[in-house]
């Protein structure tokens, strides 16, 4: 990495700081916690729907909310209930609670909000208000 | 700091051959555990109804297979997308001492749960020790 020494003279922790800045790109400062649950956004002229996967939990377990134009979909993911004194040979998925938030791009109220799960798919259609959808404006005859 | 980048689900591809149709196989995360009547796995297969799924168990090896549904809504387009949808694949080799004809499999909320009971003869039989 190269270092200009003569720029900004007067402060003198400019080099420090740009150092630090290289630093900072390659280390990442907190251990990347993957997000969970993924979505997958879908755009249409009448409504967004957005589908993320929720393999193993009870639809009563998740709690769907829309605010302005923010979609959260929190909820729990429990741990299986396995007998006493059993022994664990592998453990890939994982447990405990959740919260993503999605941005939508325009405010929906709860009611043009649907839910729906099949097979641990979680689908989510939110219908676009009336005042957002764009207006055909008519030319007059001159 | 600079590196924000949304990281996802740990949805892995398999390494098996490539499908004809171009779609990608996934390999489904699994718990297993074990108690002295037998295995259990539980399998997360999103999207994979109860009647698309496959169990086979051959020469002591358990092949799952299920085949997904896509939730593609009609009418819209894909604008951002963070998980990839396919058919779910995985096999595991197993010892050779389970009941082949109970094992039992289930499908709830996208989580297929197979039950391997160990087979009478190989459930370790306690021999009582009289004295003479």
């Amino acid at each position: 990495m190269f270092y200009p020494t003569y720029a900004r003279r007067s402060d003198p922790f400019a080099l420090m700081r740009s150092m630090l800045r290289d630093v900072d790109r390659v280390t990442p400062t907190r251990t990347a916690q993957p997000v969970f649950p993924a979505v997958n956004v879908w755009k249409g002229d009448e409504a967004v729907a957005v589908t993320a996967e929720l393999p193993g939990i009870d639809p009563s377990d998740i709690d769907i909310s829309v605010k302005d134009n923010v979609l959260t979909i929190a909820g729990e993911r429990k741990a299986p209930e396995v007998p006493e004194g059993a022994r664990w040979h592998r453990n890939e998925r994982s447990y405990g609670r959740f919260s993503r938030a999605v941005w939508l791009p325009y405010s929906a109220s709860d009611d043009t909000v649907e839910a729906r799960m099949t097979n641990g798919v979680l689908r989510i259609v939110v219908g676009r208000p009336d005042e957002d959808k764009p207006k055909k404006i008519e030319i007059k005859a001159a | 700091m600079t590196n924000d980048v949304t990281q996802t689900a740990e949805k892995t591809a398999t390494e098996t051959p490539e499908t004809t149709t171009g779609g990608r196989i996934y390999r489904p995360l699994s718990d297993i555990v074990e108690t002295d009547e037998g295995v259990t796995l539980m399998l997360e297969m999103p999207g994979v109804a109860a009647e698309d799924v496959d169990v086979t168990f051959e020469k002591r090896v358990l092949t799952i297979r299920g085949k997904v549904q896509h939730t593609t809504p009609e009418t819209l387009q894909l604008a951002y997308a963070e998980y990839g949808e396919g058919d779910f694949e995985r096999s595991f080799t197993l010892s050779d001492d389970f009941d082949a004809e109970k094992i039992n499999a289930s499908v709830s909320h996208g989580v297929l749960t197979v039950t391997l009971p160990r087979a009478a003869e190989a459930q370790p039989k306690k021999i009582a020790v009289t004295a003479a």
